[in-house]
């Protein structure tokens, strides 16, 4: 297992090697010009090259990668005289368009994408597994049907829409919320909770949907297996079989979807950020590429990359734990 | 005579599926005594399978229809509540599968496994008990260094072995009924043999009765005393092996026997398959269902078409044809 550990972990950090040079060069490769999108309009010639030389944009390409990997572990400065600006590591970049370390700017989102990933994925976790299940063991009857509707209807409606109807009915309408406003939970849960809350349940109807039907079909092809038969065959309770047979084998491989899903929602849920209003990582992404702000782009970009290889990392050794067939290769 | 084990009457059940009513059993009865092993073979889709489930009344689906009645112990099972037969399976009546690869939860150790088929039924047995009888009857099984494969998992293991494993769950209760189906078709012949002994040998040391579920004549020669020949969901003959193999009564079962091959036949010889296919189950042929393809139908003018033969008595052995007590017990085969 310590091997499997390993070796998937230095997996992990290649990969995460390869998509970094990808990313930079892709930047890298635009025809915009960075250092031309560091001030406005009617810029002279010489502040632009005074601008590429002080970012580094004036390096040949792998030059420029190996400073920025640099400063990623121990900072970066730009600028060497003492107008110079320095980014402590781990330092993404300097954001001209903001004026500020790109790093400073990915931290302050993080908690609040945070926020939304984990209580959207604690909901529809809970609902999409609960409803499935339920849907499958009453296999044609009501709840099934029921549940049908609910995933073809949360599959369908996309989430600027339903992020705009939640509001009009619960905030405009009825009042019942205040205005979704992002506050940090250690200022004010209580705030924090009223603001996430509509975020959540849009982000988790959706998901919701999918893993109805992941986990509905899961148990009813488990049910098939041969070994549920038997389980039945040694004469074990209905609630032992569903659990300790039927969900164990069905929910397994959905246990890794999960993971990725939820790291691609750490990624920063763009448009539920945008509708909402939160200042989170999705949020972050749609004002850089709409002020071509590149150093903020390549930084989103690599840290959506980081989380969704290290989910991937977790997921396949936690696969090991939860599959004995997986863990013996 | 003594009560027998279990009495299984006029056993019917059908699925409905897509294309109409399949009609798996239709009508079968038969008794089995206690430590008795009794054969059932018949080729696939003979019903054999369906009969071996609706004992344990493990056939599940949306349309499932079973009628008739089988009695373990004078108690009925087909009429008991859920609760009841839960109890009794793997307790009373225990089942071994054909494919010993897909049988076993692969999530669990084959000593969590072993040891539960016996916590079912005796709850608040102690873990360290638990593990000791788990033990022990992996041993019985002749599984090779049992204390280091007690915590292994299924995949860990080969066919033959996992199916002792699955034979070692069945037993570890003791059960009065023991239903094996096509315990050996999934395995190596080499590993067969061996299977075949062990429950041979278990069934003799737990005192269990056997139900062997085969298509495999060859099986039916080495372990059993008894056999019920099935064609398309009915009973078409029950002898004694001697008899079924020595003087068959029923065309079908003649048919059968023609379609292997002996040690002791002339190695130049044909075999003789049954020409044609099993009917549908779904659209059965009026009369006996062996109509169809029975070479003697013809001579019998239209009886075979229209009336289904009911099972009479020929010397020792029941037949379901509607040719004569004497026509069915003279050696046909010479005939033919």
């Amino acid at each position: 297992m310590f091997y499997f550990i390993t070796r998937r972990s230095f997996f992990a950090v290649i990969l995460l090697f390869v998509v970094s040079i990808f990313t930079f060069w892709i930047f890298s490769a635009l025809p915009a010009d960075p250092a031309a999108l560091t001030c406005g309009k009617n810029c002279r010639p010489e502040v632009i090259e005074a601008n590429r030389a002080r970012l580094g944009y004036d390096k040949p390409f792998l030059e420029q990668y190996g400073s920025y990997m640099k400063g990623i572990f121990v900072g970066r400065t730009y600028g060497e005289d003492e107008s110079g600006v320095h980014c402590a590591a781990p330092s993404l970049g300097y954001s001209y368009d903001r004026h500020e370390c790109v790093t400073s700017l990915v931290a302050k989102t993080i908690p609040v994408t945070a926020s939304i990933a984990l209580g959207a994925f604690v909901l529809w976790m809970f609902f999409g597994i609960s409803l499935g299940t339920f849907a499958a063991l009453r296999r044609g009857k009501w709840p099934d049907h029921l549940s049908n509707v609910f995933s073809v209807v949360g599959i369908s409606f996309p989430s600027f829409f339903l992020g705009l109807l939640s509001i009009l009915v619960f905030v405009i309408w009825t009042s019942i919320l205040p205005f979704p406003q992002y506050v940090g939970i250690t200022e004010n849960p209580l705030k924090w909770l009223t603001a996430l809350i509509l975020p959540w349940c849009v982000l988790a109807v959706l998901s919701a949907s999918t893993y109805i039907r992941l986990t509905r079909n899961g148990i009813l092809e488990v049910m098939n297996e041969e070994f549920v038969r038997l389980g039945i065959a040694k004469g074990l309770p209905r609630r032992t079989l569903i659990v300790k047979y039927v969900l164990r084998a069905a929910l397994t491989p959905i246990a890794t979807i999960a993971g990725i899903d939820f790291a691609f929602l750490l990624g920063g849920a763009i448009v539920t950020e945008s509708v909402f209003n939160l200042p989170g990582l999705g949020k972050l992404t749609i004002a850089a590429v709409i002020n071509s702000d590149l150093p903020i782009l390549v930084a989103t970009t690599l840290v959506s990359a980081v989380f969704i290889v290290v989910a991937n990392a977790i997921v396949d050794i936690l696969y090991g734990y939860l599959d004995p067939r997986v863990r013996a290769k | 005579m003594t009560e027998p084990l279990l009495s299984v009457r006029d056993l019917h059940v059908s699925f409905g599926t897509s294309e109409g009513v399949v009609q798996a059993v239709r009508g079968v009865s038969f008794d089995i005594s206690q430590g008795e092993t009794l054969a059932i073979v018949g080729e696939s889709g003979s019903g054999k399978s369906v009969t071996a489930s609706a004992i344990m009344r493990l056939n599940f689906g949306a349309d499932v229809r079973v009628s008739g009645s089988a009695s373990l112990d004078g108690q009925d099972i087909l009429s008991m509540s859920e609760e009841g037969v839960r109890q009794l399976r793997g307790k009373d009546i225990a089942m071994i599968f054909q494919d010993p690869l897909t049988a076993l939860n692969p999530f669990y150790t084959v000593g969590n496994q072993i040891a539960e088929a016996y916590a079912i039924h005796h709850p608040g047995t102690s873990k360290k008990d638990l593990r000791e009888l788990a033990l022990d009857s992996i041993t019985k099984v002749g599984i090779p260094e049992p204390l280091k494969r007690l915590n292994q998992y299924p995949h860990e293991f080969s066919g033959g072995m996992r199916q002792r494993i699955v034979i070692a769950m069945a037993l570890i209760n003791s059960p009065k009924l023991l239903i094996a189906d096509e315990p050996t078709t999934a395995l190596d012949v080499t590993v067969q043999a061996q299977i075949l002994e062990l429950i041979s040998a278990m069934q003799e040391a737990h005192g269990s009765a056997v139900i062997l579920i085969t298509h495999d004549l060859g099986v039916v020669a080495e372990v059993t005393k008894r056999v019920l020949v099935m064609y398309a969901g009915r009973l078409v003959e029950t002898a004694s092996v001697e008899d079924a193999f020595n003087s068959p009564t029923h065309p079908y079962t003649r048919g059968l026997l023609n379609s292997v091959r002996s040690l002791d036949s002339d190695r130049h010889s044909r075999l003789e398959p049954i020409p044609g296919n099993p009917p549908s189950l779904i659209d059965l042929p009026s009369g006996c269902p062996f109509h169809l393809r029975c070479q003697y139908a013809a001579s019998l003018n239209d009886r075979c078409r229209s009336e289904v033969p009911e099972l009479k008595a020929v010397g020792n052995s029941w037949s379901a044809c509607h040719l004569t007590v004497e026509e069915l017990s003279s050696d046909l085969r010479a005939a033919t």
